[in-house]
């Protein structure tokens, strides 16, 4: 551990007093953990990680907890901590540690159980739990989203699954008429700790009904809670808050994102629900994302870069409720804002974003916020116009420039 | 399938000199049947093509086979038994299959095209004990009650009318907004929560208030939530008579129809999971067996063997729209089938039958892990709500009729009357004094403070979040500059 404190204090600059506190390696104190990985485990979706000063310097944080030589490929792999995975395998673990540990914790969904759910992430949970605990049902989303905020008035921990998140359309009825109201309405009696999670987003042309971004739909519902992941560390940290949490809440998963690849920590952790991750600290300017467009965002922040900006990134993580405290400070830092999503234009969360930036931090701004979104049509089959539809990292750049002039 | 015709006429004449007229005729009909419907010709081509072949080593036992064949259907065992060598009959097996293992299980074959005919012959036939003058029917079998259980299942029905009566006044004098009656469905409420237990968790619709009264839910709770005050266990958030108690495990009336019949197989799902002693009840009307929740909570709980009893009030009227315009099944009863639920229709106004119906299929749901569904046949005879008049679209003479001819609540009272168990001195004096004791809670209930303003920020969360308590502290600000404008008597 000593080695670690004195590797870290010696190489970097960026995360200077908050990493040298030890504890913070540990408990679900976020931000630092989150710095240090998001800056340099960035995996894109196409697998290649993103090369750069800060990164190497990253990886030398790591090695040197353990191994005292130099890093070698081999040598660090074994002897690194943590473990490596993808991210529908970080929802799994995240899902099996949770259902260990409690017995009231269930999964519900179409072909959850003996086939271990459509992206995997449910893969061998039947096979020990029973498929009692991790249930099939049949087609009817309104009703099994029913059954699971019956089951969790009576004291069980749902899980249900939509087997994408525009499924979960069907069960709107629900969602916002009971998940939402029934602990209100009841005087606080009954409570709905219920988890609704599933792959939602464009994807590699799925078709216009497969690729909704539903956090735009459901962010006016009061009483839930929303989270979007998109990195196997916060994947699992937040399926393991999310189901912890008394509230209902809506976790949302991207379907280009569930091959991702990352180390993780052996330690159990989870992250907090309300807060938003500091993807890359900077001073030119805040560029506020979530999900798959962090990626992009970061890939746009390496051109940048290169330009001579310093953009600082932040995954805002939790969509309703915003963390305005980190988004606050990061304002009132750089003055300018961009908010990139892949929400439609309009009534999306870039939107409720930039409304609440405006109202709470206008006078930290030097420039009208600008958010960036995918187009107000529904997501064409074709690729070519599939890719026109979401933002892409040559417009976040161009946007950035004109944002700093 | 013209070549298959020509042989059928050879077939037909190869027969004809072996049978009379009458054989002919039986030959003929699944002949033409064959012609409009291919699957049946499916079956049968084989034959005829076996018959027209001279070569065929089997042709002149198939003969034989054939012409019993469509003489019965049960020629299949004859077959068989006549079929000395192994190898035709493994040929005539596999070319003519009986019984064939579809997905889902064996489905025999049948050569005769029919429809299940969308309504049955006789209508499902409803249990019921005790006739319309309170006496037991003979040759019916009841479970016991005891003089205890059956004064309090009565004098539980006449606080319900009561409430109903008070209440609905209440509602027109204009102190409570709203108010939903159960008249002429008494018995449904009363005998259904008698025959559960505690432990078995209740989801209403929002017309079985009776359920939480026989558990204890006091007049003056009925009150408070009516008037949306302080002691309210809703803490005033929702609208009159949707109710709500989790000690009394009556789950909080939620307005949507039939959005509760999911819960209640979810709430089923976890005491299974539990191993409890106990299931799930869920009350609906006929208008909300319409909606996609009924059928695919049916569904569910029938896949997931859930210990689930569904309640339907059949009351013939959803606001204004008739069963006549709701369904054409044979009411609801005969839908528990489609899904395989095992169901049973009750007459709804008679409350032994109710109780005994709802005591045994307690019983089966809980030990057998199954679904019920439970068709109570009753009648509407209060407008839906404060909101409606329902002599809009039904005759009044019709609403006047079941309510004096067949009004549940003075049926069983000339059956506990019948007993010994109650007199009509006890009638006035009971009703008197519950009458005075509601008008004692509504006063009560209408002098007690509303909720205060930081309750309408609170449970929306486990904790409020920031913007809650940054709209909390707006709201608050707006009031105290602008209190002319904000009700006088809500505390801040």
């Amino acid at each position: 551990m000593a080695n670690v404190l004195q590797g870290v204090g010696a190489a970097t600059a960026l995360s200077a007093t908050k990493s040298i506190d030890s504890r913070k390696f540990h408990l679900p104190s976020r931000r630092s953990l989150s710095e240090r990985k998001g800056s340099f485990l960035v995996v894109r979706s196409d697998g290649r990680r993103i090369q750069g000063s800060r990164a190497r310097r990253a990886e030398q944080l790591i090695t040197s907890a353990v191994a005292t030589k130099a890093d070698s490929s081999a040598a660090s792999t074994a002897s690194k901590p943590g473990h490596e995975l993808l991210l529908f395998e970080a929802l799994r673990e995240g899902l099996e540690e949770e259902m260990d540990r409690d017995p009231h914790v269930c999964v519900m969904g179409e072909d959850v159980g003996h086939y271990g759910g459509s992206y995997k992430v449910t893969r061998g949970l039947a096979d020990k739990y029973g498929d009692l605990r991790v249930l099939d049902t049949p087609i009817a989303e309104n009703s099994f989203t029913g059954m699971g905020i019956g089951a969790a008035m009576t004291g069980l921990r749902p899980i249900v699954e939509g087997m994408n998140m525009g499924f979960l359309l069907l069960a709107f009825n629900q969602i916002s008429n009971n998940c939402g109201m029934l602990h209100y309405t009841s005087g606080g009696q009954f409570k709905i700790p219920i988890v609704i999670r599933g792959p939602g987003g464009v994807g590699r042309q799925l078709g216009a009904e497969h690729s909704q971004r539903l956090e735009s739909y459901f962010q006016s519902i009061p009483g839930i809670q929303m989270v979007a992941c998109s990195t196997p560390y916060n994947a699992k940290g937040l399926m393991k808050a999310a189901i912890r949490s008394e509230n209902p809440v809506i976790l949302f998963e991207h379907v280009l994102l569930y091959n991702l690849k990352e180390r993780i920590p052996d330690e159990e952790y989870i992250c907090s629900l309300e807060e938003a991750e500091m993807v890359r600290p900077g001073e030119h300017v805040t560029i506020l994302t979530y999900s798959r467009m962090r990626y992009h965002v970061m890939q746009a922040a390496k051109t940048l870069v290169n330009k001579g900006y310093d953009p600082e990134v932040i995954d805002i993580r939790s969509l309703k409720p915003f963390d305005l405290y980190t988004i606050g400070n990061s304002v009132k830092k750089t003055h300018r804002v961009l908010i990139v999503e892949e929400c439609m234009r309009t009534g999306g969360i870039g939107a409720s974003l930039t409304a609440a930036i405006t109202e709470n931090f206008h006078d930290y701004l030097d420039a009208p916020v600008v958010c960036l979104s995918s187009q107000d049509v529904p997501t064409p089959y074709a690729g070519t116009l599939e890719e026109w539809t979401v933002v892409q990292p040559a417009q976040i750049v161009t946007a950035v420039e004109k944002l700093c002039q | 399938m013209a070549l298959c015709m020509r042989k059928s006429a050879k077939v037909i004449n190869h027969l004809n000199s072996n049978m009379g007229l009458v054989g002919m005729i039986n030959l003929l009909s699944p002949w033409r049947s064959a012609l409009f419907h291919h699957q049946e010709f499916s079956v049968t081509a084989p034959v005829a093509q076996t018959l027209g072949n001279p070569d065929a080593d089997s042709s002149i036992k198939a003969t034989h086979f054939s012409s019993r064949r469509f003489k019965s259907t049960k020629t299949d065992k004859q077959l068989n038994s006549l079929n000395d060598a192994d190898d035709n009959k493994v040929y005539w097996e596999a070319h003519h299959p009986r019984i064939l293992d579809f997905p889902g299980g064996k489905v025999r074959f049948t050569p005769e095209m029919r429809f299940i005919s969308e309504s049955p012959e006789e209508r499902t036939r409803c249990y019921r004990i005790l006739n319309d003058g309170g006496q037991l029917i003979m040759g019916s079998n009841v479970i016991q009650v005891s003089e205890e259980l059956a004064v309090k299942m009565y004098t539980d029905m006449i606080i319900l009318q009561t409430m109903d009566t008070l209440f609905y006044e209440a509602q027109r004098q204009g102190r409570i907004s709203f108010y939903l009656t159960t008249i002429g469905e008494e018995a449904i409420n009363i005998a259904t929560a008698a025959a559960l237990t505690i432990d078995d968790c209740v989801f209403p619709q929002y017309r079985e208030p009776g359920v939480l009264l026989w558990r204890g839910f006091t007049l003056q709770e009925f009150a408070n939530q009516c008037f949306g005050n302080k002691a309210d266990y809703g803490k005033g958030r929702q609208m009159p008579i949707h109710y709500g108690s989790n000690k009394h495990n009556y789950f909080t009336v939620s307005s949507t129809i039939a959005t509760q019949i999911p819960h209640a197989v979810g709430a089923a799902y976890s005491l299974k999971m539990d191993r409890k002693r106990a299931c799930a009840v869920t009350f609906f009307g006929d208008g909300g067996t319409s909606e996609g929740d009924f059928h695919a909570a049916l569904n569910f709980a029938a896949v997931m063997e859930a210990p689930v009893i569904f309640i339907c009030r059949n009351n013939g009227w959803a606001i204004s729209t008739p069963t006549s315009d709701q369904f054409r099944s044979d009411g609801v009863v005969v839908r528990g089938r489609a899904y395989g639920v095992r169901s049973i229709r009750v007459d709804g106004n008679d409350a032994l039958a109710m109780y005994s119906a709802v005591q045994v299929a307690r019983e089966m749901a809980i030990s057998e892990h199954r679904p019920i569904l439970i068709e109570a046949l009753t009648y509407r005879v209060g407008h839906h709500s404060t909101s409606d008049d329902s002599t809009k679209y039904r005759p009044a003479n019709e609403i006047e009729w079941w309510k004096l001819a067949r009004d549940p609540v003075s049926r069983f009272r000339k059956w506990i009357e019948s007993n010994g168990w109650w007199s009509s001195e006890a009638e006035s004096d009971f009703r008197s004094s519950v009458r005075e004791q509601l008008l004692h809670a509504i006063q009560v209930a209408e002098k007690v403070e509303k909720p205060p303003v930081a309750d309408m920020f609170t449970d929306v969360y486990d904790f409020p979040p920031s913007n809650l308590h940054e709209q909390e502290k707006l709201l608050k600000e707006t009031i105290r500059r602008h209190p002319q404008d904000y009700p006088s008597d809500v505390p801040s």
